[in-house]
């Protein structure tokens, strides 16, 4: 597959610190890509380089086999800011037809556009409302819509979910399925690994300025995981003895939670298991969670101590 | 080109459609048109005011009989028989506005009269009772140094003098001059303080709004800026185009609802009154020596410094809203400095409209901040060829110079997000390269 976008060690050094530190990834086409990060990682800086609001001081980005020139790519690109940026006074469809126009579409193409979206998101009858009227979700959607409207071939959200409810977060989270599903390529960049398990395909890890982690979120999981297996039983089993096999991590109602020790395998386990004569009803591998992995990989790092006392709040 | 028209016409037209400009844009001839108004109200029945004045005239001065002027619409009774004490707690009752006290006084003394009234007097009727009262001794006086007053006439000097301006192309007068000269420099520096502001206060709602990182994703900064400062310049000359239309209407139509308004205005006698000089000669040379002007010049350097100071004040006035977060306070104090050449340029303006070729006068009008506003004080008088082409020159240089420096700061700034700026820092980005 096509790479729509190559990053060839980018660096932004700002006069207090390394913003971007040598980083290089590659996003295939039609990919959904997690880039995850704590709170002053540099993603933000990061992203502005490839929407071509920074320059970087080295290094190439090339988008869609070519390199990237702001110019004439930037109407190729769609750019929702962690910070929502819509102004106040501005009526909802005039601000979309100003937003899509500014990005190379013409008005009537432009309109054409807009009624769609406005009718898949049922939003037509906001068209004449100011932005200060709307609550923080529909800005959030009216956002996403001019993100999206020019169609372009790399999308970049970044946090789109916060401030949506269930109901529109799924809206919007079906809308990234069947983009990526066309063809449309999208980097995702948020603080929340439940959605980053849900919806990437690829992620990378970036942590002050540099990138620690680049894989498929499968890979990734593999890679991290500590061999903990989940064992179920029929009733509540009475003392497992102790064994060099593995070591009982945790125990709830019928299912005990066990780490298998260096050297011995899942088969090794259930062999002896089988032994003591207990009915076994399940025995599944248990993967880390992103979450894990991340504040394994971030924490300590002096940028990351507040994330770590609340990992899944946004900002 | 085609995003940055976009701009323009966004800024534009949000501006024009809001309720504030069509209040602003009404309200202000509104307020100025109010202000003749009164102003000719307090005039007109000050002289319209009829009033019974009673004199008691113990030194004779008027041997009862007073002249009144055309206009005069007050009344005067000699009464008899009374006293001053005797008179001052009845004239009110007995239907008199004032009383007028004169006692007896030999012709080498100057008496001490006095006017007795419920409220203070309006100082056209004072003065207009000093004058007769000036004329009857006067006359009482040449009468006992046995000198006629056709003689006298002859002898008395009430001399004007004449200020004629000789630069070479012509005479000029001088004061139409100053007011033409004023009024330009005062526009002009109204003009680049308040749209000047409104564009600060733009592009600090659109850094705050966020607004800006979704704009600079689909345009460059400096067309946003760019963008910004012509479309809110349109809408100044809107505004100031909705105005003289609006005056020039009302020359037609308020002649038309109170017929007698421009009449009375120019009625010579109340006009004198006005200027305290008894005669229509100051107003008359004021419109004539406006009528001697080089309007054409003046106009031209008109639209020539409103764009060239707006352009160069709007472009700081956005690198500082561009620079502040959402602190008002932090606002007010970046804002000084480029306030502190604004105010000099008004206070040299003042100084140039009474000396125009002075040192400073010529040196506000040549330096880019201040020649915008000072010059317009100068050109009425004529300045030299040399001395208009190098200011304009300077203002065009500085204008780009500053162009280029305050996108740089706009481009850094409009992108940062709480945190306060130094001046230091400011520096570093504009020498930063890239």
């Amino acid at each position: 597959m096509q790479h729509i976008l190559e990053v060839h060690q980018l660096k932004k050094y700002f006069a207090s610190q390394k913003a971007v530190d040598d980083v290089s990834f590659t996003i295939e086409q039609g990919a959904i890509f997690g880039m995850l990060g704590p709170n002053g990682a540099g993603k933000t800086t990061l992203l502005r380089m490839i929407t071509g609001i920074f320059f970087p001081d080295s290094g190439t980005i090339i988008f869609e086999g070519k390199k990237f020139d702001p110019l004439h790519d930037i109407t190729r690109i769609g750019y929702m800011p962690e910070e929502r940026g819509l102004y106040k006074k501005m009526k909802i469809g005039e601000q979309a037809l100003y937003l899509a126009r500014l990005k190379g579409l013409s008005k009537a193409e432009a309109m054409k556009k807009i009624k769609f979206w406005f009718q898949r998101l049922e939003m037509e009858s906001w068209w004449n409302k100011k932005v200060q009227d709307l609550s923080k979700g529909m800005s959030q959607k009216l956002q996403f819509v001019t993100t999206v409207l020019h169609e372009p071939s790399l999308v970049i959200l970044d946090e789109p979910f916060s401030g949506l409810d269930p109901v529109n977060a799924n809206l919007i989270k079906d809308e990234i399925f069947r983009l990526a599903k066309n063809g449309c390529t999208i980097i995702f960049s948020t603080h929340r690994m439940e959605q980053v398990e849900e919806i990437c395909d690829h992620i990378i890890l970036i942590n002050k300025g540099n990138k620690i982690l680049d894989g498929s979120v499968k890979n990734v999981k593999q890679e991290f995981k500590e061999n903990v297996f989940q064992v179920g039983f029929e009733k509540k089993p009475g003392d497992i003895p102790g064994n060099n096999i593995f070591e009982i991590t945790g125990e709830k109602d019928q299912s005990v939670l066990l780490k298998i020790h260096e050297g011995f395998k899942p088969h090794d386990v259930l062999q002896y298991l089988l032994g003591l004569n207990h009915e076994i009803i399940s025995f599944n591998e248990i993967l880390p969670s992103l979450n894990d992995i991340f504040i394994k990989l971030v924490e300590g790092t002096p940028l990351a101590r507040a994330f770590h006392t609340a990992p899944t709040s946004a900002n | 080109m085609n995003k940055i028209s976009l701009i323009i016409e966004r800024e534009y037209m949000t501006r024009v459609k809001r309720k504030s400009f069509l209040l602003t844009t009404l309200l202000v001839p509104l307020v100025i048109a109010s202000f003749y108004a009164i102003i000719i109200v307090v005039s007109v029945s000050g002289e319209s005011n009829t009033q019974r004045v009673a004199i008691l005239d113990e030194a004779g001065l008027f041997n009862g009989k007073i002249e009144t002027e055309k206009n005069d619409r007050s009344t005067y009774i000699f009464i008899h028989n009374e006293t001053e004490q005797s008179f001052v707690a009845r004239y009110k009752n007995e239907g008199y506005g004032l009383f007028l006290y004169i006692p007896g006084f030999e012709n080498n003394e100057l008496p001490h009269i006095r006017l007795h009234s419920q409220a203070v007097v309006n100082l056209f009727v004072k003065s207009a009772l000093e004058k007769k009262i000036n004329a009857a001794i006067e006359k009482k006086r040449l009468a006992a140094a046995k000198i006629s007053p056709e003689v006298y006439k002859n002898i008395k000097a009430d001399i004007e003098i004449d200020n004629a301006v000789d630069s070479g192309k012509g005479e000029r007068k001088g004061v139409g001059g100053a007011a033409v000269g004023a009024v330009a420099g005062i526009l002009i520096y109204m003009i680049l303080l308040i749209y000047g502001t409104m564009v600060m206060r733009g592009v600090m709602e659109e850094k705050t709004n966020r607004i800006a990182e979704v704009i600079v994703s689909s345009a460059k900064p400096f067309q946003l800026m760019l963008g910004k400062i012509i479309g809110i310049g349109a809408v100044g000359l809107t505004q100031f185009a909705i105005w003289i239309v609006i005056i020039g209407l009302a020359q037609f139509i308020i002649p038309l609802i109170f017929p007698g308004v421009f009449h009375q205005l120019s009625d010579p006698a109340l006009t004198g009154a006005v200027v305290q000089k008894g005669s229509s000669g100051k107003v008359a040379e004021i419109v004539e020596s406006i009528r001697l002007l080089p309007l054409a010049l003046i106009l031209f350097s008109f639209v020539f410094y409103f764009l060239g100071g707006y352009l160069l004040y709007a472009a700081l006035f956005a690198a500082i809203g561009s620079v502040v977060s959402e602190d008002q306070q932090e606002a007010q104090q970046l804002v000084f400095p480029v306030m502190m050449p604004l105010i000099l340029g008004f206070v040299i303006m003042t100084k140039a409209i009474n000396d125009p070729d002075s040192g400073i006068a010529v040196f506000g009008s040549l330096f880019p901040l201040t020649s915008p506003i000072v010059m317009m004080g100068r050109i009425p008088y004529g300045v030299p060829w040399w001395q208009l082409t190098l200011s304009m020159f300077l203002l065009v240089l500085t204008f780009l110079f500053f162009t280029w420096v305050t996108a740089k700061i706009y481009r850094t700034g409009i992108l940062l997000y709480g945190k306060k700026v130094t001046w230091k820092e400011i520096w570093k980005w504009l020498v930063r390269k890239g």
